[in-house]
């Protein structure tokens, strides 16, 4: 039996568009619009969208990074969106976070064992000599040699300072880690490093993964299941086999299709996906996808489709898989 | 030979900083054909780019200089140019379109001024007639509403807008050649797609020669036709890009196309080629590649192996392959 870790509910984020000469909030950016999903314990579930999606809002939100519109995250039975400041900094523990920009993500004054400690520190009652074991363990752990201690940011190369937000995410021994493009960075040769050592660790400490990119290689070899986003919302959620094997939201088939395959054999010339994302503070009516998608029908322009169980495990938002209206 | 649109001979690029020289372009040779797609991959800090710029002859000095080599555009050095000569030449016979569509384009001038100051520069043309020709290549590209359009500025687009402009801002003096450094990049998927597809059929209906630099091994081998891969300043393997895809022979390009995740399977494991990419001048004996290498025997760390030639336009530089090419001669 699958246990749920965590679960998502009619998420919503708004962010206020200010104007006008008393800037006054004349409009709003759709980011995350009623999103809901479940996360299971140990697995990793992949979040794939174009930029202006709402995948990092998404796991921002999760966190409580940025406060949410509206709807719930709930942990451990308990709706972690109201809860007060001092109540989500224990929670913290649990969960962690790792950025996309090692050369941001870092403090450039701290060396790597300041930046280790830290969140032990924080959350728990360590003597010195005892934090500097577990930092040093966790080096060795992520694959970073403990003589490298105190050097700061600055000395390391982009894949060694993505270990280093990786062993600082894991210090607290979280439960679960939102990984937000971790690898997209990187450079071919160190994100596969970079991603296998990201399993070794799940493996090891039982860990569960939000995992967020734009790269759908990426996302296919690292998912167990995957939420396609488009425009703030989930088209499609399914197992990550099935979801590659025979997508079936239009947009999810149009995204696969436009990945260059490396091998110059595949002839891939099929249709390419005509105009740009929608601006997301005035999205279309009906399906966010309609003005783009090739079998577009009435009701699309109309109604938004929900996400509905099309086939065994398999969600996908759209009318074409809507039984009621194909009858 | 005449078909040869740019061919480079033992390009030397060096960055003279105070913390030492740097080798960034480290003898590099290698050619295009008239109306080829030829690539230039690696990873960051291999000399991808700055090769790029030093075609342009827009390598900043100091502390860059080129400082040996040749560099030849329809038979001729364009390293023995004046810089007024340059200047006819690029955005003429070459022009280049870079990454950021976001920062390439003027934000103060509109989209109609940047492409008719482009037109005028090389034409004597009249306004009229050069903003007739700003809007035909507007249309080229695939931009809708150009009327409109050319009085618009850069803000008023989306990235995939502003990436078809500044093709067609290279495209206006119908260029014998057109360097695209990471072009893709900075877009989503869908809209590279509609890119590369826009790239491909210039270069069909206009026989421009396209130099495409990238690390993205999926945009290479959609549009290419031969490929370059370069590693810490140097070539290490060139060929077709059937040949590279299907048999390449560099331990390095074999371990680059095994640590790409492959979307039509899912891998147990993913390869991965130990180490890091070393900064370029910091390996100054042997193969820069050795370090990393799971083949690397004593000779490797010493000597700096030569290409060896394998063939149907097979170039690899790696002791491995030293006995193959006699072979070859043979």
């Amino acid at each position: 039996m699958t246990e749920t870790l965590l679960k998502v509910q009619n998420l919503k984020k708004e962010f206020p568009i200010n104007g006008g000469i008393l800037g006054k909030q004349i409009a709003s950016v759709k980011a995350v619009s009623d999103l809901s999903f479940e996360i299971n314990k140990g697995e990793t579930l992949g979040l794939v969208g174009e930029s202006g999606c709402g995948k990092s809002t998404t796991g921002r939100t999760l966190l409580r990074l940025i406060e949410k519109t509206d709807g719930k995250v709930i942990y451990k039975d308990e709706d972690i969106t109201t809860l007060r400041n001092k109540e989500m900094r224990a929670l913290r523990k649990e969960m962690q976070m790792v950025f996309q920009d090692p050369f941001a993500s870092l403090n450039p004054r701290q060396t790597v064992e300041k930046i280790l400690e830290e969140p032990l520190l924080i959350h728990e009652k360590l003597s010195r000599k005892e934090r500097l074991v577990r930092v040093y363990e966790m080096m060795e752990t992520v694959g970073l040699n403990k003589d490298y201690a105190k050097r700061y940011p600055h000395q390391f190369s982009g894949g060694q300072r993505q270990r280093i937000s990786i062993a600082r995410a894991l210090m607290t021994k979280p439960k679960f880690i939102v990984l937000d493009e971790p690898v997209s960075a990187l450079d071919v040769s160190i994100q596969s490093q970079i991603l296998n050592l990201l399993e070794d660790l799940q493996k090891e400490f039982d860990l569960t993964y939000l995992f967020i990119a734009h790269d759908l290689g990426v996302i296919r070899h690292i998912s167990d299941r995957i939420g396609v986003m488009y425009l703030g919302s989930l088209v499609e959620l399914a197992d990550g086999e099935a979801l590659y094997e025979e997508p079936l939201h239009p947009y999810t088939q149009a995204l696969l299709s436009s990945v260059p395959i490396p091998d110059p054999e595949v002839a891939n010339e099929e249709e390419i996906l005509i105009g740009d994302i929608p601006d997301p503070s005035n999205p279309p009516t009906g399906c966010p996808f309609h003005v783009r998608c090739g079998s577009c029908m009435e009701i699309c322009k109309k109604e938004k489709p929900q996400l509905v169980e099309a086939k065994d495990k398999r969600f996908v938002a759209c009318h074409l898989y809507n039984d009621d209206l194909n009858k | 030979m005449t078909d040869k649109v740019l061919s480079l001979e033992n390009l030397k690029t060096t960055f003279y900083t105070d913390e030492g020289t740097i080798p960034a372009v480290n003898d590099v040779s290698f050619h295009i054909n008239k109306g080829e797609i030829l690539g230039v991959v690696g990873e960051s800090g291999c000399g991808k780019s700055v090769t790029s710029l030093s075609i342009m002859g827009l390598v900043q000095s100091p502390p860059g200089k080129i400082d040996g080599g040749k560099i030849l555009f329809n038979g001729k050095d364009l390293l023995e140019k004046t810089e007024k000569e340059m200047r006819e030449i690029r955005g003429n016979e070459i022009s280049m379109i870079f990454q950021e569509p976001m920062t390439s384009l003027n934000p103060v001038y509109t989209i109609g001024n940047q492409l008719i100051e482009s037109i005028l520069l090389h034409n004597k043309w009249s306004k009229k007639k050069a903003k007739e020709r700003a809007i035909e290549v507007l249309e080229l590209v695939g931009l809708p509403r150009a009327n409109e359009l050319i009085n618009e500025y850069p803000h008023q687009l989306s990235g995939g807008m502003r990436q078809r402009v500044m093709i067609a801002m290279s495209m206006v003096c119908n260029p014998n050649l057109l360097i695209a450094d990471e072009p893709t990049t900075a877009l989503d998927v869908t809209i590279q797609k509609q890119i590369l597809q826009l790239m491909k059929k210039l270069n069909k209906d206009f026989g421009t020669a396209i130099l495409m630099v990238t690390h993205d091994l999926g945009v290479v081998a959609e549009v290419c036709d031969r490929i370059v891969v370069m590693y810490s300043g140097k070539i290490v393997e060139e060929g077709s890009v059937k040949t590279i895809f299907n048999s390449p022979k560099h331990p390095y390009t074999k371990g680059l196309l095994k640590s790409v995740p492959d979307i039509r399977k899912k891998s147990e494991r993913l390869y991965s080629i130990k180490g890091n990419v070393p900064k370029p001048g910091s390996i100054k004996k042997g193969c820069a590649f050795a370090g990393r290498c799971e083949h690397a025997f004593e000779r490797c760390f010493e000597e700096t192996p030569e290409h060896f030639n394998l063939g149907s336009g097979q170039c690899v530089r790696c002791f491995l392959y030293e006995e193959e090419e006699a072979g070859v001669a043979k």
